[in-house]
């Protein structure tokens, strides 16, 4: 192209005179379209080689199963085999390629369209209302990978953040039998307990042993076994904790989660009984 | 056209006997009342420059916001809206009208007619675009409804269910957004019947099929391939509103509809509406290339069966858009291969026109330039289109920033210089002066910088996993400088297009005067006078070959001799 915008350029303005006219060349045409045929055919054999490698797969026996619920503006990660349901942060235990581990994931949704994106780890996967669609992840190196919401799914699509902690086979079982506790019930934080309970927290949050059962927002038995608040957006300290229970808006403005108009003595109270919840 | 720069004051302090008040409504229904074909192109092109400046604000609003990491110079709600209106504003008030702009002034004037095939239904479809577009807009004002301040539309321009049901989207927004893009879109069926008419019923004498200038014949494509895309859509917009009023349940997922079907009838509609986008932009450049080249189009008929090949193979290809919302693996082999085979027909045309280039004498007026960055930027679009055909690629690209970049190389890279190259093109022949090409350079420099500094750099996130529609993304994701340089590249485009309307509003008043062929081109619209008269030609041209013009210039060679 360059070569011919240099070469059949115009040379000074007095250089009118026409060049030949061609009109078309049967075979340069042919040579034109046949060649990007056989590259389509090459490139599309390949193609459809890897989707049918990937999507038609046989879950091995060894796969961990997961169902991930996403909700406006947060995910819910179930363990059906493990009797664990947690939030916002995946664990996984690494895989070996000699005996692979992979991670089956069951992606739901509980209100509008979302999209299970952790670029390192895999490509995308809706999660679509009424359908249940599948992906999985077969992670061969330890560490955090961080993912988000990648199908705009309202106010605070850009805030729902996810985590996968891959960790290896001892911190992973070293977890699930955390997660499988019941939640901590220390008598010294009794009040904030009951203020939990008395307020309408109960009606969306869970806190397995309690009376609080709500599946409208994530599960808190072990909240402070995770690592950030508010689907990712900060990091959970007391501070942050207790300032996102006064007014969600400070963190994530357009949160579904109400500002519930608790007064000092209260927010001090269930925060620190929130804060016991490892 | 630039009558509209008097203002009412002007006129009673400078020019008031020239100008009466019964003057200014004679000449403001002229416009308002007019069918004439001429004057409804410059309406529509005007409309589609005022949406273009609008869309383009919305879009700079877009980049501050995305500048810095966790910006507040707007609220999530508002940038939402902004890039839904961005998107909506662009694809259906910029986009479509731009097409019936051209189509509308151009298509009689090249096949030696007097005007459309339905003058009245031309004026009709104008304004229920226009409507339409004034609809869109005051969802600002009335979007809220019952429900407290107005607020427009922030569901994205794809508006996928069930989030515009009225569980999620409880305000009037949604109403807006489908009502006034069911009116659009009725101007836009109105639109395309016309000019599908215009091209087969009132061809002058000697214009068969197989001569038509290629601008009609993809017009004629774009035409067609709109009357199949826009039906879906409307007939997606009413069930949307029925599901919202009337109790229906297609997408209304909590009652057992489904999201995957609108997402299939949206798709239906917006994969052939990229071809109905670009075919028009196709258009201009198989007129303003092989002038400038100084030579015949190379493989005409190629470039024809390329076209409706083209029209064909997009109607095919629209699931591409949903490959990860769950589809079967025969399901997404199927549409990866109906896509890459899009890069067929694509493939020849811009071979063509690099034949047609080839050993001819380049002239690098402004509407060249802005031609040659097509082909370019075009080539790369196509080349990253393919990647995303790759199902695989596509879970991990899908929805990301590095989609947006690839469909604004289109949108932007392809149809937008094209815009450019055909108004510096044709302005000589609406207005009977020539844009300045001083001023011309300028603009094609600085936009041809500011659109490789933004869109050539949002590849980059997008692979490091930044997905579109956010607000807002945290500090370590290290994706805040590439975003501060995709900003800066788009205040330079912002500071180029402004420099464009200067162009436009000076030369009308200063323009060298450009006479009736400035470009020594060879289609028939520059027979005629410029501007040319409302009866088009005084006596009905005749069309020797594809180039009656050129017959005319070169008796010793005429076109018909090869044919």
């Amino acid at each position: 192209m360059a070569f011919v915008l240099v070469r059949y350029r115009q040379r000074g303005q007095d250089d009118t005179a026409e060049p030949a006219q061609i009109y078309g060349s049967t075979r340069v045409e042919m040579a034109w379209t046949v060649i990007p045929v056989l590259i389509v055919v090459v490139l599309f054999l390949t193609t459809a080689r890897v989707i049918f490698a990937i999507q038609d797969a046989p879950e091995p026996k060894a796969a961990m199963d997961v169902t991930v619920v996403g909700h406006q503006y947060w995910w819910e990660f179930d363990y059906p085999k493990l009797g664990i349901r947690t939030a916002n942060e995946l664990h996984i235990p690494l895989s070996n390629p000699d005996s692979p581990t992979p991670t089956y994931l069951k992606l739901l949704s509980a209100d509008v369209i979302h999209s299970f994106w952790v670029s390192q780890l895999s490509g995308k996967t809706d999660l679509v209302p009424n359908k249940v669609n599948e992906m999985w992840i077969d992670p061969h190196k330890t560490g955090m990978y961080e993912g988000q919401c990648a199908q705009f799914c309202g106010v605070q699509h850009a805030n729902m953040l996810l985590r996968v902690y891959v960790d290896t086979p001892e911190q992973f079982a070293a977890w699930v039998k955390n997660q499988q506790k019941p939640a901590a019930s220390d008598p010294s934080i009794a009040a904030g307990r009951r203020v939990f309970e008395t307020q309408a927290c109960m009606n969306c949050h869970t806190i397995a042993g309690t009376a609080a059962t709500g599946r409208f927002g994530p599960d808190l038995t072990h909240l402070m076994s995770r690592d950030t608040l508010a689907s990712g957006v900060v990091a959970n300290t007391k501070e942050n904790l207790r300032e996102w229970i006064r007014h969600p808006d400070t963190f994530k403005e357009g949160s579904l989660m109400p500002a519930m108009q608790l007064n000092d003595q209260q927010l001090d109270q269930i925060t620190a009984y929130l804060s016991t919840l490892r | 056209m630039a009558d509209t720069t008097y203002t009412i004051p002007d006129i009673v302090e400078v020019t008031p006997r020239r100008w009466s008040q019964a003057d200014i409504l004679e000449w403001l229904g002229s416009w308002v009342t007019t069918v004439d074909h001429k004057k409804l192109g410059i309406l529509y092109m005007l409309y589609s420059i005022f949406f273009l400046l609008v869309g383009g604000a919305e879009a700079i609003a877009i980049r501050i916001q995305l500048m810095r990491p966790e910006m507040h110079f707007v609220s999530p709600q508002v940038f939402n809206r902004l890039f839904t209106m961005h998107g909506t504003t662009m694809v259906f008030l910029v986009g479509m009208t731009y097409i019936f702009g051209f189509a509308n002034y151009l298509i009689p004037l090249m096949i030696g007619a007097r005007d459309m095939a339905f003058p009245r239904l031309n004026a009709l479809s104008f304004w229920l675009t226009f409507f339409g577009g004034l609809l869109l807009y005051y969802s600002f004002i009335g979007g809220g409804g019952l429900y407290g301040a107005g607020n427009a539309p922030d569901t994205t321009w794809w508006a996928y269910a069930p989030l515009t049901e009225r569980a999620f989207s409880p305000g009037h927004s949604p109403d807006y957004w489908a009502l006034s893009l069911i009116v659009t879109g009725f101007g836009t069926i109105g639109a395309s019947i016309n000019v599908i008419a215009t091209a087969f019923s009132m061809r002058c004498k000697g214009m068969t099929l197989m001569r038509l200038p290629l601008f009609v014949w993809l017009n004629v494509v774009t035409s067609t391939l709109a009357l199949l895309a826009i039906t879906p859509l409307t007939a997606s917009q009413v069930m949307l509103l029925i599901d919202r009023y009337l109790g229906g349940h297609f997408f209304d997922t909590q009652a057992g509809g489904s999201a995957v079907i609108w997402a299939h009838f949206f798709w239906i509609f917006g994969h052939p509406e990229v071809y109905v986008l670009v075919l028009p932009a196709f258009a201009i450049a198989n007129e303003v290339i092989p002038v400038f080249s100084r030579k015949a189009i190379f493989g005409y008929p190629a470039m024809v069966a390329a076209s409706v090949g083209i029209g064909f193979v997009s109607l095919s290809v629209w699931a591409h858009h949903m490959f990860t919302i769950g589809m079967t693996s025969v399901g997404n082999a199927f549409f990866a291969l109906s896509t890459m085979l899009v890069g067929i027909p694509t493939g020849i045309k811009i071979f063509n026109w690099l034949a047609t280039m080839w050993g001819g004498k380049i002239r690098f007026a402004t509407p060249m330039l802005f031609c040659v960055a097509f082909m370019v930027q075009f080539l790369v679009a196509g080349l990253t289109g393919i990647m995303q055909s790759v199902v695989p690629w596509d879970w991990q690209l899908h929805n990301s920033y590095f989609v947006i970049a690839h469909f604004h190389y289109v949108l932007v890279g392809a149809i937008i210089f094209c815009l450019f190259a055909g108004i510096y093109y044709w302005y000589p022949k609406v207005t009977g002066r020539m844009l300045s090409e001083k001023l011309g350079k300028w603009h094609f420099w600085l936009f041809l910088i500011g659109f490789h500094t933004t869109f050539d750099v949002m590849h980059i996130p997008g692979i490091l996993g930044m997905p579109r529609s956010i607000y807002t993304y945290p500090a370590d994701r290290g994706w805040g400088t590439l975003n501060m340089i995709i900003s800066i590249g788009g205040i330079i485009q912002a500071i180029a297009v402004l420099i464009f309307a200067v162009n436009l509003v000076r030369s009308y008043f200063k323009g060298k005067i450009a006479g009736d062929d400035p470009w020594d081109a060879w289609t028939l619209e520059w027979t005629t006078s410029s501007p040319p008269p409302d009866y088009n030609f005084a006596t009905d041209p005749v069309a020797t070959s594809r180039r009656p013009l050129w017959d005319l210039k070169h008796p010793e060679d005429p076109d018909w001799k090869y044919e």
